[in-house]
């Protein structure tokens, strides 16, 4: 059985490769939101 | 399963890089921030008997609206309940159950559309979805606030911006997952909310795994907490059960409710206001909206969904804008620019529809809603400041309640004033005149409201026995301020 170590124990730290990852996982799909509402509010615009 | 979600499972070591938390909670945010964007559902909501249009039988759209004024009642409440729970037992454990709750509450609507019971439509969205969205907005924000006490304003905006930046993501993402799930027999709407159910319960977990809390006494290396009786941000600890009887609370309940009111207001009358204020001129000819051939309406309708879109990303700016720079300028006087200069706009818009400037019009409300925006990321740093941050967590799930009262304020005041101007015989291009001065004036009210607050007397600081006695018992989520950590990130 695994012993129930707290994050803090059993983590190595933070590699750069996972903060980037992670920053990519919520950026690209808020970036994709962005750029709709941008699309749409054009209209404005035009 | 359960040692996993404890609170002290969760604390993270000396090499843990602190930026690693923000997308956690942004994961989280971002997903329940698709409540704004739910009224893409509404009108196909009506249509599920009779698919291509409503027939006898079908969801009115009052009653399917009821879904989101049901989500936002239950969000103030399940976050005023449930944040003492959520200090005692960490964030991690708050975020699974405000994923279940979402992602669920998702799963449970489809059921309803399904077999057409709008009693499981207001349950899933409403009720269960709603206390997912209490507990997922409130999860990250006092660990956040305990993560960066450097920049309060800017850890907090970046998770909340998120909430602004759901529904971009979730209202398209919607209308593609309907129109790929439309057929014969099915509006797609069923559909859609089991997929998206399920997303966003993957996403939110993703999020609540990567929760990390601070060790106690950690402070960013070279950061030292202001000491001076006088320093706006204090370094002492009210208790929640405290903190909500004193008038400071109750005070920045009015700067919050005053500013949501008004916001809110203006965003759920967006669409039909630029349309009736500005009609004909919006696509370059002359005529009220009510002169317009249908192929003109329809390319109005078009440009005032662009107005709203581009009101919600105004909003999404202003969470991150605005907090961020309340770290340099303070709080009270960032409050104090969003009601001085947010009255000023507000009594300007009836200038713009008068004289015809579309681009003054779509500037005023742009800025209008950063500040919007803004209001929600920055009380949380507020509350930090003048209430310490063991219990700030529950201390703004408490606050949230003046968002749920807004939430039925704001929309009820300006549609009720427009109706009423109609039924005094004004042209609908100027029955948002009066609103816009009322909301002039509520804005005044919470300047007011923001003048008045004052630091907290000393009498209502607890004293390092009683955080003792409260780390002992669990709560808080912060013990004593002993044998602080540095680390260099």
């Amino acid at each position: 059985m695994k012993p129930n170590l707290p994050d803090s124990q059993s983590a190595r730290g933070t590699s750069p490769v996972v903060l980037i990852a992670a920053w990519l996982g919520v950026g690209i799909p808020m970036l994709w939101g962005v750029l709709m509402t941008v699309k749409k509010a054009a209209l404005l615009f035009k | 399963m359960a040692g996993l979600l404890d609170r002290e499972r969760t604390v993270a070591g000396p090499d843990f890089n602190r930026w690693l938390f923000p997308p956690a909670a942004l994961a989280i945010h971002l997903s329940i921030g698709m409540a704004y964007g739910l009224s893409v559902f509404w009108k196909p909501l009506t249509q599920v008997l009779g698919i291509t249009q409503s027939i006898a039988g079908d969801w009115t759209l009052t009653q399917v609206n009821l879904t989101f004024a049901l989500g936002i009642f239950f969000l103030g409440s399940s976050a005023a309940v449930f944040g003492r729970w959520l200090e005692r037992v960490g964030p991690r454990k708050a975020g699974v159950v405000a994923a279940f709750c979402w992602g669920g509450g998702f799963l449970i609507a489809a059921v309803g559309v399904r077999l057409h019971i709008i009693q499981l439509l207001w349950l899933g969205l409403g009720v269960i979805g709603g206390c997912g969205l209490g507990l997922g907005y409130i999860s990250p924000v006092s660990t956040l606030i305990k993560w960066f006490p450097d920049r309060r304003g800017l850890a907090t905006g970046m998770a909340i911006m998120g909430f602004g930046g759901g529904a971009m993501i979730g209202a398209p993402l919607a209308d593609l997952l309907m129109k790929h799930f439309a057929s014969a027999t099915s509006v797609g709407v069923w559909e859609t909310f089991a997929v998206m159910g399920l997303l966003y319960f993957v996403a939110m977990l993703a999020g609540a795994f990567g929760y990390r809390v601070p060790a106690s006494g950690w402070k960013p290396a070279g950061w030292t907490p202001p000491t001076t009786q006088k320093a706006a941000q204090t370094s002492r600890h009210v208790h929640v059960d405290r903190a909500w009887r004193l008038p400071q609370f109750w005070l920045l309940w009015g700067v919050l409710f005053t500013n949501v009111t008004a916001g809110i207001g203006v965003l759920s009358l967006a669409s039909p206001m630029i349309q009736e204020i500005f009609g004909g001129r919006l696509i370059g000819v002359t005529g009220t909206l009510a002169e317009l051939t249908t192929e003109q309406k329809a390319a109005i309708a078009s440009i005032a969904a662009g107005f709203t879109g581009l009101l919600s990303l105004a909003s999404l700016i202003g969470r991150i804008g605005w907090s961020s720079l309340s770290d340099k300028l303070g709080r009270k006087p960032t409050y104090m620019i969003f009601f001085s200069l947010g009255a000023v706009l507000y009594a300007t818009v009836p200038f713009a529809g008068r004289t015809g400037a579309v681009p003054l019009f779509v500037t005023l409300f742009f800025v209008i809603l950063t500040m919007y925006g803004g209001g929600f990321a920055t009380i949380p740093a507020y509350l930090a400041d003048m209430f310490g941050t063991a219990f700030v967590g529950a201390i703004h799930g408490r606050l949230l309640t003046a968002w749920s009262a807004a939430g039925l304020v704001g929309p009820a005041i300006v549609s009720y004033l427009r109706d009423w101007q109609l039924a005094r015989g004004l042209a609908a291009g100027e029955a948002y005149n009066t609103t816009m001065y009322i909301l002039a004036g509520l804005l005044v009210v919470g300047f007011l409201c923001n003048l008045l607050v004052r630091p907290v007397a000393d009498r209502h600081f607890m004293t390092d026995d009683d955080l003792r006695r409260e780390a002992a018992a669990g709560a808080g989520g912060t013990t004593a301020q002993a044998s602080p950590i540095e680390v260099t990130r």
